[in-house]
């Protein structure tokens, strides 16, 4: 029953990958993405990765399928001067060297791996106690590998700024997107109003169950973000201005918050990210609801994109 | 009791998946945006409505009984809107041409 199950998605997935790269029209291609997201939520519970699917539903489908929706959309005026041009046979006969180079390369690789796969899940179930956490994967992501959490975060942040310097020099510091004109009685208005208080109760919901449960603040913020996002696109709240204070301390307190734990973890436990006996728990915790709302807000920054709107001095 | 409710289970999800084939059938048969997003709507709302009600004796313990009841609700608030907002733009893009 299970193998019929992964048998089927295996071919939805192949098959919507195909038409991804295949079809010529942008905004179809991002219609095959989406779905295809949320095809490979389903294969990764089929292999019980509830952590890995519930991530790849938020970010991998939803949040990158909001982004490349968006793009679509800027690039349609200019689609049909792209569609016209051809690239030249040497070209496409590199190109296509090249992509078959690539997989074959990465086939062999998935048929030379050592049966049974190294892994290093007995190391971390054999240490998990001293982390005080019950979900492994919150383990891993915090405590034996919190560096790569941390890069992640960095590295989200260094997103924004690529995203804000796409501004032209007027609107800088202004507010980003453009102006929403719904009517009061709009039903997007109503959704607005109804569903941000649950979503909002979900996501830390979804980041305080991460610790023994799957789910963490990564999805959590998502769910913030969304709900954000909602607000502002019924245009009950106008999106802030990126020169704000505050919402530039926001989008920094998770990582600084990390840093200066990770540099008292040096002093204290003699390593960079080390965490002192017994204080390890209570420190993870600090670190995720520090970078919850970092996260949520970074998100919403870069779905929402760079700032279009000169700021008006009130 | 427990086969009882195993065929409770059976008979609701069976129901649940026949709104949700019909739902795609129409999907795909249906002539324009208005009638696909009829057809959509009842394998939303009827469709997941049945397959919540046939999981519930399976759930076990009240609280996960209860998240799927939530998972519901909040899946026809969220449809329904959607749908809404759908129909609207396809409605503008017709007066447009």
């Amino acid at each position: 029953m299970i193998s019929a199950i992964s048998v089927g998605i295996g071919i939805l997935l192949l098959a919507l990958a195909l038409w991804t790269v295949v079809v010529r029209d942008t905004f179809a291609a991002v219609a095959g993405f989406i779905p295809y997201g949320l095809l490979l939520t389903l294969a990764w519970l089929v292999l019980r990765a509830v952590d890995v699917a519930l991530t790849e539903a938020a970010i991998g489908a939803g949040l990158t399928g909001a982004l490349l929706i968006r793009a679509a959309s800027r690039l349609h005026p200019t689609e049909t001067a792209a569609q016209a041009e051809t690239p030249g046979l040497a070209t496409r006969v590199a190109a296509g060297v090249a992509a078959t180079a690539v997989a074959v390369v990465i086939a062999l690789c998935l048929l030379r791996l050592p049966d049974p796969a190294p892994t290093l899940a007995p190391e971390v179930a054999r240490h998990i106690q001293a982390t005080g956490v019950g979900n492994p994967i919150t383990a891993v992501l915090l405590s034996f590998r919190a560096i790569d959490t941390l890069l992640e975060a960095i590295v989200l942040l260094f997103g924004v700024v690529g995203v804000w310097s796409l501004a032209p020099d007027r609107c800088w510091g202004g507010r980003p997107g453009l102006a929403q004109a719904v009517g009061p009685n709009d039903i997007l208005v109503y959704l607005a109003r109804v569903l941000p208080p649950i979503g909002v109760v979900i996501g830390i919901y979804i980041f305080w169950v991460g610790a023994d449960h799957p789910g963490g603040k990564f999805q959590g913020a998502t769910v913030i973000a969304a709900m954000w996002l909602l607000v502002m696109m019924s245009g009950l709240r106008d999106a802030p201005p990126v020169s704000r204070r505050w919402l530039r301390a926001v989008l920094i307190l998770g990582p600084a918050v990390f840093i200066a734990l990770g540099l008292l973890g040096a002093v204290m436990a003699g390593a960079f990210l080390a965490y002192p006996d017994g204080w390890a728990k209570l420190w993870i915790i600090i670190i995720e609801a520090a970078l919850l709302p970092s996260l949520a807000v970074t998100l919403v920054l870069l779905l929402i994109g760079p700032p279009q709107r000169p700021e008006v001095s009130p | 009791m427990k086969t009882a409710a195993d065929v409770f289970t059976i008979i609701a999800m069976l129901a649940g998946l026949f709104f949700f084939v019909a739902g795609t059938v129409g999907l795909l048969r249906f002539p324009d945006t208005y009638t696909r997003l009829h057809a959509l709507t009842k394998a939303d709302n009827l469709g997941l409505g049945m397959v919540v009600v046939g999981l519930l004796p399976q759930a076990g313990n009240i609280v996960v009984a209860l998240k799927l009841i939530v998972v519901w609700l909040l899946v026809m608030l969220t449809s329904s809107d959607v749908s809404q907002l759908i129909a609207r733009a396809a409605r503008r893009q017709e007066k447009r041409s």
